[in-house]
């Protein structure tokens, strides 16, 4: 039960197999024994069992919301939720408690969904690790899968077991942690640099980044306000397109919404990929990509070769200068942002008042992290008189230049992009923070950062188990507002390539009803 | 020492003073903290130069993806407001309806009366 996708949890509820309430307590059950993950910051226990008999109530009438309704869902800690404290994962807003709900997740709770908690992240989503939030790192469910644990090789008897764990990549990894240990259905993220796709690789769950301007970003504390999107973590392709469906649309609220009209859609039992031509961007074999994802990826092409699809190279040339641009672009975007916090009116407030200013700077000095800071700082720099033009302007031609090859691409016949979405599989924590965190960004970005910039959709589809036993995801990166597509040949593929269940303990001690296996064979 | 003209005609900076420093921390109202943050700026500066590699005449500068839109403008009609209580909850100093704010128009200590690491620099 715990493991089934959304759809097949939510015609067991419309059947009566099984109640939200008590889905909702198996839930928050799993939550607690899977504490050691450190995937929630805040678990809402009671307003989500008041919710859960909400909707037990509605189904007994035989008026159900629709496919969510009952649903538990948790929500990344940057999204505003009201009465239940928002964090970021900084000392900033520790106590903060969101006076409205943002528009994605009032969406969620207006159909019904049960809103487990808040998830883990690095702060302010500053982090491609889920590492640097003060709430502590997240740990990869994978870490304590057999399958990961049967691929390691133990140091020693007297090492603690638990000394090589892996990350989830970031920021939204407390997210793609909680769908991967099935303590929920479905989880929001956000994205901004790649901060949805790349925990979703690590953790082998469906990571979707929307295109800019289809989903509101209302209530998503901001980090690039032109390149931020609420990301959808799930554990399989058509959840995504639910999910997708009941957020979508424009949002008086957020007027950097579309304002064309989206139809929600189900994706065919039968998607079909021959009349398609995929794209395989030859930039995105990136320095450092490892030779295992390499091959997966050729793989893949073969697979939608065979599958008659039209397979070919193309170019992106701007490619290795997205990072760099980002950089700056977003230090800048930060810098302006972050401005907000200054104890007045919500957050952290120091007890310096011998002034405004320097009760300000005393409070961001106590607020905000290294990271924080030092984007803060840069971003500054990035913007003084003389260094505008030189850099913040300069970034924002090489950015349109970048959003132009993929313009170039699309326009010569190409639908869909093929690539990686990662450099490697998940590392062990104690190797991650061996470089600082802007380092670790720049490197792990590099594969998903450029849909950013172009505002584009892009999503993650888990596709394999590594040498050592985690997941690797390959990543497909469509046009605008074709999700419809993108989605159908995600859902092509992730039918080719059957990624296997996590085989974790502590779900097999909780799920008392069938656990369904997964078919052996595999991708590799 | 660094110097020479990038193809765009700019002139690479030497390192960053303090004066600049000092500057920023104005600025951000973020300080420095120690040699690391210096450091930090940097080396994002440094990274940030690789910019100058890419040529970009006749390029205009991309603000939005969704440039070729028109964004949405709603009526300026109320349709929400009313929750002062609310939003006074979540402030740690308030009189009646108002936030306290320490006094301003005092501006931020120099380089030499403030707690900074930048001082002696």
């Amino acid at each position: 039960m715990m493991g089934n996708t959304m759809s097949l949890v939510s015609a067991a509820l419309k059947e009566g197999r099984v109640a939200p309430t008590e889905l909702c307590q198996r839930c928050l059950s799993l939550i607690k024994s899977t504490k050691f993950l450190n995937a929630y910051i805040t678990v809402a226990e009671e307003t989500a069992l008041k919710q859960a008999e909400e909707s037990e109530k509605r189904y007994r009438r035989g008026q159900p919301l629709g496919v969510l309704d009952g649903i538990p869902i948790a929500v990344k800690d940057n999204f505003n939720t009201a009465g239940i404290e928002t964090t970021c994962a900084s000392n900033m807003l520790k106590g903060y408690i969101s006076p409205y709900n943002a528009t994605v997740v009032q969406k969620l709770l207006d159909q019904g969904a049960v809103l487990l908690g808040k998830t883990n992240l690095d702060e302010f989503a500053m982090g491609s690790g889920s590492t640097d939030g003060v709430f502590g790192p997240v740990r990869n469910p994978w870490s304590y899968s057999r399958q990961y644990k049967e691929k390691s090789v133990p140091k020693s008897h007297s090492e603690d077991k638990d000394s090589n764990w892996v990350i989830t990549g970031g920021s939204s990894g407390g997210s793609a942690a909680a769908v991967s240990s099935f303590t929920c259905f479905a989880a929001l993220g956000s994205d901004t640099g790649g901060s949805t796709r790349n925990p979703a690789a690590h953790c082998g769950v469906v990571g979707l980044k929307p295109t800019y301007g289809l989903i509101s970003r209302h209530g998503l504390i901001p980090l690039v306000n032109s390149m931020d999107v609420p990301g959808i973590l799930t554990r399989c392709v058509d959840d995504a397109a639910v999910v997708l469906g009941s957020l979508a649309g424009h949002d008086p609220k957020d007027s950097t919404t579309i304002q064309d009209n989206f139809k929600p859609f189900e994706l065919s039992n039968l998607p079909d990929v021959s009349k398609l031509s995929i794209g395989i961007p030859k930039e995105y074999h990136a320095p450092g990509l490892s030779s295992e994802i390499l091959a997966l990826w050729s793989k893949a092409a073969d697979l939608f070769k065979n599958a008659g699809a039209k397979v070919i190279e193309v170019s992106l040339p701007h490619t290795r200068y997205s990072i760099v641009c980002y950089h700056v672009l977003c230090t800048a975007e930060v810098a302006s942002n972050m401005a907000r916090f200054d104890g007045l009116e919500y957050g952290h407030r120091s007890d310096m008042n011998k002034s405004t200013e320097s009760m300000y700077a005393a409070t961001r000095r106590e607020g905000f992290n290294d990271v924080v800071r030092g984007r803060i700082l840069s971003g500054n720099y990035f913007m003084l008189k003389q260094n505008y033009e030189n850099y913040f302007i300069k970034a924002q031609k090489v950015r349109r230049l970048i959003a132009n090859d993929f313009v170039k691409v699309f326009g010569s016949g190409v639908d869909i992009l093929l690539t990686p979405t990662t450099l490697s599989d998940a590392v062990p924590y104690t190797e991650f923070i061996k470089e600082d965190n802007r380092t670790r960004s720049a490197q792990d970005d590099i594969l998903t950062q450029a849909a950013n910039m172009a505002g584009l959709p892009a999503i993650n589809v888990p596709t394999a188990l590594s040498e050592r036993g985690l997941p690797v995801g390959l990543q497909f990166i469509g046009r605008s507002f074709q999700e419809k597509q993108l989605l159908t040949v995600a859902k092509w593929f992730e039918k080719q390539v059957k990624f296997p269940t996590i085989q974790l303990e502590e779900v097999k001690r909780h799920d008392h009803g069938v656990f369904q296996h997964q078919k052996s064979a595999s991708f590799l | 020492q660094r110097g020479g003209v990038c193809s765009c005609g700019w002139r690479l900076p030497q390192k960053v003073t303090v004066e600049v420093l000092d500057h920023l921390e104005h600025l951000a109202l973020v300080d420095f903290r120690d040699s690391e943050g210096v450091e930090r700026l940097q080396k994002a500066i440094q990274f940030a130069d690789q910019l100058h590699e890419v040529n970009t005449d006749g390029v205009e500068p991309m603000d939005s993806v969704l440039e070729d839109r028109c964004l949405y403008l709603r009526e300026d009609d109320v349709t929400e407001g009313n929750c002062t209580e609310e939003l006074l909850k979540n402030a740690r100093e308030k009189v009646e309806e108002y936030f306290v704010a320490p006094p301003g128009n005092i501006p931020l200590p120099k380089l030499e009366e403030r707690e900074t690491f930048l001082k002696g620099s």
